[in-house]
C-alpha cells in the first residue's frame, strides 16, 4: 500500500511517550474500562468502587493495552464527575498512568471534563460532523487548546456514513475542515470509518467489513498523516454468545485492517484468536463474510457457528475436540501445540496398527514434525514452542525405543549427525542447547558432548561417530581462540568436517576474519539458533548443491575478510603515552570520596524473592530468540503472544523455584581503599593502607573527536597524588548452585523445555542479583547514594550514579583480572565460586565485577589497543608478551 | 493596546532572528539578589500595604510595587552582565500564589508593574545598543498546587485545585503581563505539566481575545535523579504533552545543577521542533540550604552544552548572580547557537 506523504508522528503520552509513525504496526487499545462495553466495569462504577474500577485499568496495561479508552457514558451515571473521578485515581498510579488515555464519550461536556483532568497528550473519542461544521470546529479547536488528539467519525449532517462513498466524502470534508480551518495537525487526526456488523442477513450490511477496509485504503492514501481506528468487536456483533466464532472474525478483521493501513483499534485481546490459528474452514466462512466473496457466505457462517456454539467463553485451545480427530490429524495437533498429555496413548495407538515399530517414527511423528518445521520456517511457530513440541517428540521417541531395540533393527534414518559443544573453558549452553533441541526435532541425530570439552575429545568423538556436521558454541571471548585452535587443528588433522559456530561472542566478521584462514573445510557462522537447521540442511545437501554453497561462504568469508582488514588499517591510533595524557581529566581537588560505611569483605545471601524485582526480562526473550523489548514484546505482532506464554511458564517456573528453595543465590562483596597509580591500574589496599593488589586496566588507544579522553577504568578513581583515599567495590554473585541438578532432572524426564528455562532463569537471576547487590552498595554497604529511588525500569536503563563494569565485557575485556577478584574476595573460598581455565566462572549462572562509585564514572568500550599497551600490560601484569596477546587477542589491533 | 500589538509581532520577528543568530542569555535569580537588600516586614509592605492584615516578608513579587527602585536595579545588573533576555519579578503573582499573603486583589497590579519596570530597564540597554535587542518575559510560576496530584496520600483522587481555577488565574497574570509590555511569556518551573496546558491553555484564550501574538516559552524542571517531572513524566512525554501550542522554546530549569540537568536538555534537545532552554540552579543546594557554585564552575558546566550544541538559550536559576551571568554570556558567545531541524 503507498501511503500518502507525511514526516510527523502521531505522538501522545502518559507517563512515558507512545510514538505512531505511519509505519507503526498497530496500536491497541484497551476497552475494558469502558462502561458500555463491560457490565463488570459498569457495576463497579455504579456502586462506586472505583478501587476495583482502576484494578481493571491496571490489568489492561499489565495485559499490554498501549492506551486505554476511558468511557462513563450510561444513563443512570454523573459521567462528568465519574470520567474526573477515575482519570484522577489512575493519574495516582505510575504503572497505569504511564500509557495515554483515551476520553471516550458522546457527550462533548464529558469530554471536556476528562481533558481539564489529563497532563498528557490523549485521544479524544469522538466528534464528528454530526451536529454541523460550527459545532465540530468549535470542538476540534478546543481539544487542539487542551493538547489532544482526536478521532473523527464518520458521521454527518446527514447520518453515519454506511457506504465506502460516504465514508470517504465525510471523512475527506472533515479532514479539510481541521486542517484548513482549525489548523488541526493532521498527525492527530485519527478516523473511525465505522466498523458494523456483518452476517447479520440483510443485504445492505454485506459489504460493512469491505467498506471500511477500502475506505481505510483510501484514507491513508490521500488524506496525509491521518491515522484509521475502529471499535472492532462491532463487526461480529451477530454472533454473540459464540465466541469461537467471535474471536475468529476480529482476528481476521484486524489482520485485513491492518493490511489496509488500519493503525490502531479498540480490541479485547481475550477475544481475539490468531490468525494463524483459525481453524481453516472456519477462516474461510469468516472471510467469505468480511470480504463479501460469495452469495451464501452468511448461511454457512451460520451453520458452522451452529457447530461450534457452546464452546461458550472457553477459548479452542483447551476444547478436547481435536481428540475426536483421525490418529495422524492428533498426533500432529499434539506436536504442534506441544502437548504431551495424550502422545503416548496415541503413539501405542500407532504402533500397534504399524508393521515396525520404527514406521510409527517415520510415519506419524515425522509427518507432524515436519509440520511444525514448515510452520517455524515460515515463521509461523516460535522458538519456544519448537522446544515444547521436542518434548512431545522425546516423550514419543522414548515410548518407542524399547519395542525398536526389541526389534534389533538399527535402521537410520536420520538427516545427519551432528555433534554439539561447548568448548574447553566455557560453561554456557543455553543458546546451544536450543540449537540441539532445534536439530533434533528436525530429524538430526544430534551427539551433545555438553560444555567444557576439550578439543581432543571433540575431534575424537567425530571421528568416531562419523559424524556430518560439527558445532562449535562459546560464550566468552577466550573461546573464540578456542575456536580458532580447534579449527588449525582440524586442519592439521587434514579433517573436513563442516564446522557451524555459534554462540554470544561469535560474529560473522569473527569467523571470516580468524577461523576461515586456518580451516579450508566447510566453515560456517550460525547468527541465531532458528537458522541452524537451514544451514545444516544447506551443509548436508548432494555434492552440486552443497559445493555450491560452501564456496559461496567461502566467497562471503573472504570478501568480509578483506573488507574488514582494509577498514582495520584505515583506523588511527594513539600511542600509549599520548592516550594517557588524553585520559578522562576529573577534578580531584573537588571531589571528595564518599567514605564506605563498611570496608572490607563480607559474604550476602538473599532469597530469589528478594531478586524478583530487579530482574531484567529483555534478554530473557531474546535466549528465546524471542526479539523486542519487555513488556512491550507482549504487544508485538509477530512474537507478542508467544513471549506472553513464555513469560508465564518463566513465572509458574519461578515459583517452583521459590517453594521448593532449589536455587539458592549466594554473593560476596569487598569494598577497599584504592588508589590510581601509574596512570593506568589501580592499587588496592587494606584498611591499614598496605597495599594489597593492583588492579590492571586498559585504555582507549583508537584516536578520538577531538576533545573526547581516551578512557581506563582506572580514571575513576582518585590518583595517589591527588592525597585523597578512595574506594573500589568488587563482587561476586551466583544463582547457579543447584541449576545443573534440576536441569538434569528435567532431561532426564525428556523435557528440555524446562531445562533450558531453568538455566535461562538462573542466568537471569544472577543478573538481577549484581543489579540488587548494586543498589545495596549505592545506598547502605558504601552508601554514596542513600537518598537513591528508582524504578526497576530504570535500573535496567542505568540511571544511578556509579558503575558495576565486569572482566570480559567491553570497558575490561581482561578476563584475568578476575583472578585478582577472586584473591582480593576469597570467591571460592566463601561462595563456591570457581574459575575455568579460560576463565570463565562456574556455576554458570554468575556474575563478578568491580564497582566505581564517581559520578562521573561511566560504561564505555576499550575498542582496540596497540602493541605498546600489549607489552606494557604484560610488564605490569607479569606475564610474558606472548601470554598477554594471548589472553588480549579480541582486543589486539591488527 | 493597538501599539503593543505591533510591537509584539515585531519582536517576536526579532527574537527568532536573534535565536538563529546566537545564543541568547537569561538572566539569573531574582530571590537570591534581593536578599542582598536585606528588606524588613515595612519595606515589603511599603506605603501601599502598610494596612494588609496577613505578613508580607518573604512575597518578593510584591516588591515591584514597594520596591520598584530595587526590582529595576536588578533587571539592570543582569542586562549589564550580558543578559539578552529579563524575567518579570512575577513567579508566584497569581490569584493561588498570593492567596498565602491575602494579596489576590493586588495581582493584576503587580504583574502590570513588573512588567513595566524590566520594560523600561530593557529599553534603556536596547536604544543603547540597538545592534544587540534585549527581551523581557513575562515569568509565570507553576503555583503552589498541583492538578494531577494529590496532596493527601490517603485520598489519591483528591485535588486541591483543578483546571479551570488554574485557567483563571493564569489569565489574569496574562492579562497583566501583556498589558505591562512584555515580550515573551514564560511558563517555567513546570513540575505538573497539567498545570502547564492550563497556563498555556489561559495564554492563547488572552491572545485571541486581545488579538495579539506572544512567543511562548515553556521551562519545566527535572526534581531528581529519576529523570521525570515531580507529576512523574519522562523528558519526552513532558515535551509531547505540551507541543499542542507553537512555543518559542521549551527547556528545564531549577532543582538540578547544570551537571545533572545535562542529560535530559540533551534529550528535549534530540525531539524538540522548537527553540531548546536551560537555565539550571548553581549547583545543588549544601548543607545551609545555600547554593555556591561559583560562577566559574557553572561556566565550565555549562560550556559542555554549548559544545554538544544543544541549547539556543542559556541561563540561570537558583543561586545565580549576575556574576555568574557574566560568566554565562562571556562563554556562550562563543558557540553556536542549536539547529532546529523539522524532523524532531
Amino acid at each position: 500500500m503507498k501511503k500518502a506523504l507525511c514526516d510527523r508522528s502521531l505522538m501522545l503520552s502518559g507517563l512515558e511517550p507512545l510514538v505512531i509513525t505511519a509505519d507503526t504496526n498497530f496500536v491497541n487499545i484497551g476497552e475494558r474500562t469502558n462502561v458500555t462495553g463491560s457490565r463488570k466495569f459498569l457495576n463497579l462504577i455504579r456502586e462506586g468502587d472505583f478501587e476495583a474500577a482502576v484494578e481493571i485499568a491496571r490489568a489492561q496495561v499489565e495485559g499490554g493495552a498501549q492506551i486505554i479508552d476511558v468511557n462513563m457514558d450510561e444513563g443512570m451515571i454523573d459521567g462528568v464527575a465519574a470520567m474526573t473521578t477515575f482519570l484522577n485515581l489512575i493519574a495516582a498510579e505510575p504503572d497505569i498512568a504511564r500509557v495515554p488515555v483515551m476520553i471516550d464519550s458522546s457527550k462533548w461536556e464529558i469530554i471536556e471534563a476528562g481533558l481539564k483532568v489529563i497532563q498528557g497528550k490523549g485521544v479524544v473519542n469522538s466528534i464528528s460532523l454530526k451536529e454541523g461544521e460550527e459545532v465540530f470546529i468549535a470542538q476540534a479547536k478546543k481539544i487542539k487548546r487542551y493538547g489532544a488528539a482526536v478521532i473523527v467519525m464518520a458521521f454527518d449532517e446527514k447520518g453515519q456514513a454506511d457506504t465506502y462513498e460516504r465514508r470517504i466524502e465525510i471523512c475527506k470534508r472533515s479532514y479539510e475542515v481541521l486542517v484548513n480551518k482549525v489548523n488541526f495537525p493532521a498527525e492527530d487526526i485519527i478516523f473511525d470509518p465505522n466498523v458494523f456488523p456483518v452476517a447479520t442477513g440483510m443485504e445492505e450490511h454485506r459489504s460493512n467489513a469491505v467498506d471500511f477496509f477500502k475506505a481505510t485504503k483510501w484514507i491513508r492514501e490521500n488524506l496525509p498523516c491521518a491515522h484509521v481506528s475502529g471499535g472492532v468487536s462491532n463487526v461480529s456483533f451477530s454472533f454473540r454468545g459464540n465466541n469461537t466464532v467471535r474471536e475468529a472474525m476480529h482476528s481476521a478483521f484486524l489482520y485485513h485492517g491492518i493490511q489496509h493501513g488500519m493503525t490502531m483499534g479498540i480490541v479485547n485481546p481475550q477475544m481475539l484468536e490468531v490468525y494463524d490459528e483459525i481453524p481453516a474452514e472456519l477462516l474461510n466462512y469468516v472471510e467469505d463474510v468480511l470480504l463479501d466473496r460469495s452469495d451464501d457466505a452468511t448461511e454457512r457462517l451460520l451453520e458452522y457457528a451452529e457447530k461450534v456454539k457452546g464452546n461458550g467463553k472457553t477459548s479452542s485451545r483447551s476444547n478436547l475436540e481435536w481428540r475426536n480427530d483421525p490418529l495422524q490429524e492428533r498426533i500432529t495437533h499434539a506436536l504442534v501445540k506441544g502437548i504431551d498429555e495424550f502422545i503416548v496413548v496415541d503413539v501405542e495407538e500407532a504402533r500397534v496398527q504399524a508393521d515396525r515399530p520404527i514406521e510409527v517414527i517415520e510415519g506419524p511423528l515425522m509427518t507432524g514434525m515436519n509440520v511444525v518445521g514448515d510452520l517455524f520456517g515460515s515463521g509461523k511457530m516460535f522458538l519456544p514452542q519448537v522446544v515444547k513440541s521436542a518434548r512431545v517428540m522425546k516423550k514419543a521417541v522414548a515410548h518407542l525405543l524399547p519395542y525398536i531395540e526389541a526389534e534389533k533393527d538399527q535402521t537410520n534414518s536420520s538427516a545427519g549427525k551432528v555433534l554439539m559443544a561447548t568448548v574447553k573453558g566455557d560453561v554456557h549452553d543455553i543458546g546451544k542447547n536450543i540449537v540441539s533441541v532445534v536439530l533434533g526435532c528436525n530429524n538430526y541425530e544430534v551427539i551433545d558432548l555438553g560444555v567444557m570439552v576439550p578439543p581432543e575429545k571433540i575431534l575424537q568423538t567425530a571421528v568416531d561417530e562419523n559424524v556430518d556436521i560439527i558445532g562449535l558454541s562459546g560464550l566468552i571471548t577466550p573461546s573464540l581462540d578456542e575456536m580458532v585452535f580447534l579449527a588449525k587443528e582440524m586442519e592439521r588433522k587434514k579433517l573436513k568436517f563442516p564446522l557451524m559456530i555459534g554462540g554470544a561472542t561469535t560474529s560473522r566478521a569473527h569467523t571470516a576474519v580468524k577461523i576461515a584462514p586456518e580451516y579450508t573445510g566447510p566453515l560456517v557462522h550460525v547468527n541465531d539458533a532458528s537458522r541452524a537447521v537451514t544451514v545444516a540442511g544447506n551443509l548436508l545437501q548432494k555434492e552440486a548443491g552443497r559445493e555450491i554453497y560452501v564456496q559461496s561462504l567461502q566467497d562471503e568469508y573472504t570478501k568480509l575478510r578483506e573488507g574488514y582488514l582494509n577498514r582495520s588499517r584505515e583506523k588511527k591510533f594513539h600511542d600509549l603515552k599520548t592516550a594517557r595524557a588524553n585520559k578522562i581529566s576529573l577534578d580531584w581537588e573537588e571531589f571528595e570520596p564518599a567514605k564506605p560505611a563498611f570496608t572490607g569483605v563480607k559474604e550476602v545471601t538473599v532469597s530469589i524473592n528478594d531478586l524478583l524485582d530487579y530482574i531484567d526480562w529483555t534478554p530473557f526473550f531474546r535466549s528465546w530468540d524471542l526479539h523486542g523489548k519487555f513488556p512491550a514484546i507482549f504487544d508485538d505482532e509477530v512474537v507478542g503472544e508467544q513471549a506472553t506464554s513464555l513469560y508465564a511458564d518463566a513465572k509458574s517456573m519461578l515459583k517452583q523455584l521459590i517453594a521448593a528453595g532449589s536455587l539458592q543465590p549466594r554473593g560476596v562483596v569487598g569494598i577497599f581503599p584504592a588508589n590510581q597509580i601509574d596512570d593506568d591500574d589501580i592499587q588496592v589496599f587494606n584498611e591499614n593502607g598496605e597495599a594489597l593488589a593492583r588492579l590492571i586496566t586498559l585504555r582507549q588507544q583508537s584516536q578520538k573527536t577531538k576533545g573526547a579522553p581516551n578512557m581506563a577504568l582506572a580514571d575513576f578513581v582518585a590518583p595517589g597524588d591527588s592525597g585523597k583515599t578512595d574506594y573500589i567495590g568488587l563482587f561476586c554473585v551466583t544463582s547457579g548452585f543447584g541449576v545443573e541438578e534440576l536441569a538434569s532432572t528435567y532431561e532426564k524426564r525428556l523435557d528440555d523445555y524446562n531445562a533450558i528455562m531453568v538455566k535461562a532463569i538462573a542466568d537471569r537471576l544472577a543478573e538481577a542479583f549484581a543489579e540488587y547487590l548494586h543498589e545495596r552498595v549505592r545506598k547502605e554497604i558504601w552508601g554514596y547514594a542513600d537518598k537513591e529511588a528508582l524504578t526497576n525500569e530504570e535500573l535496567i536503563k542505568e540511571s544511578y550514579k556509579g558503575i558495576r563494569p565486569a572482566p570480559g565485557y567491553p570497558a575490561c575485556p581482561d578476563h584475568l583480572e578476575k583472578k585478582t577478584i577472586w584473591k582480593l574476595l576469597e570467591v571460592e573460598k566463601r561462595i563456591g565460586v570457581t574459575l575455568t581455565e579460560s576463565l570463565a566462572m562456574w556455576p554458570a549462572a554468575s556474575v563478578s565485577g568491580y564497582y566505581f562509585a564517581h559520578p562521573q564514572s561511566r560504561y564505555f568500550g576499550l575498542g582496540k589497543i596497540k602493541e605498546d599497551q600489549l607489552l606494557s600490560y604484560a610488564e605490569r601484569r607479569g606475564i610474558s608478551p606472548e601470554e598477554a596477546r594471548k589472553w588480549l587477542s579480541p582486543v589486539l589491533a591488527d | 493596546m493597538r501599539q503593543y500589538d505591533r510591537r509584539n509581532v515585531n519582536n517576536m520577528k526579532n527574537i527568532r532572528e536573534e535565536l538563529d543568530r546566537r545564543i541568547l542569555v537569561l538572566d539569573g535569580a531574582m530571590g537570591t539578589m534581593l536578599q542582598r537588600y536585606k528588606f524588613k516586614e515595612e519595606d515589603f509592605r511599603g506605603r501601599l500595604f502598610r494596612n494588609a492584615p496577613l505578613p508580607q516578608q518573604g512575597n518578593n513579587d510584591l516588591l515591584s510595587l514597594t520596591q520598584p527602585k530595587a526590582i529595576g536595579e536588578i533587571h539592570e545588573a543582569y542586562l549589564e552582565a550580558g543578559a539578552d533576555i529579563i524575567e518579570t519579578n512575577t513567579f508566584s503573582s497569581t490569584t493561588v500564589g498570593m492567596a498565602d499573603y491575602g494579596m489576590e486583589e493586588a495581582v493584576y497590579d503587580i504583574n502590570l508593574a513588573s512588567a513595566r519596570i524590566a520594560a523600561e530597564a530593557a529599553r534603556k540597554f536596547t536604544e543603547a545598543d540597538p545592534q544587540r535587542p534585549r527581551f523581557v518575559a513575562g515569568a509565570m510560576g507553576p503555583t503552589n498546587k498541583t492538578a494531577s496530584m494529590s496532596p493527601d496520600v490517603n485520598n489519591p483522587g483528591f485535588r486541591a485545585i483543578d483546571f479551570d481555577r488554574l485557567k483563571a488565574a493564569y489569565k489574569q497574570q496574562v492579562t497583566g503581563l501583556i498589558d505591562g509590555g512584555v515580550d515573551l511569556l514564560l511558563v517555567e518551573t513546570v513540575f505538573d505539566t497539567l498545570n502547564a496546558k492550563a497556563a498555556l491553555f489561559a495564554i492563547e484564550e488572552v491572545k485571541e481575545e486581545k488579538e495579539v501574538d506572544v512567543p511562548v516559552m515553556v521551562s519545566g524542571t527535572i526534581t531528581d535523579a529519576s529523570g521525570r517531572t515531580l507529576s512523574g513524566q519522562t523528558a519526552e512525554a513532558f515535551l509531547i504533552s505540551i507541543s499542542h501550542i507553537d512555543l518559542l522554546s521549551v527547556g528545564f530549569n531549577c532543582a538540578l545543577g547544570a551537571d545533572q540537568l545535562l542529560p535530559y536538555v540533551k534529550r528535549l534537545a534530540q525531539k524538540s521542533r522548537f527553540y531548546v532552554s536551560a537555565y539550571p540552579n548553581a549547583g545543588l543546594p549544601n548543607h545551609f540550604g545555600e547554593y555556591d557554585q561559583t560562577p566559574q564552575a557553572m561556566q565550565d558546566l555549562l560550556e559542555s552544552y554549548l559544545k554538544e550544541g544543544i541549547v539556543n538559550i542559556v541561563g540561570g536559576c537558583c543561586g545565580t548572580t549576575p556574576e555568574h551571568i557574566r560568566k554565562i554570556a562571556e562563554v556562550a558567545a562563543q558557540y553556536e547557537p542549536r539547529k532546529i531541524t523539522q524532523t524532531a
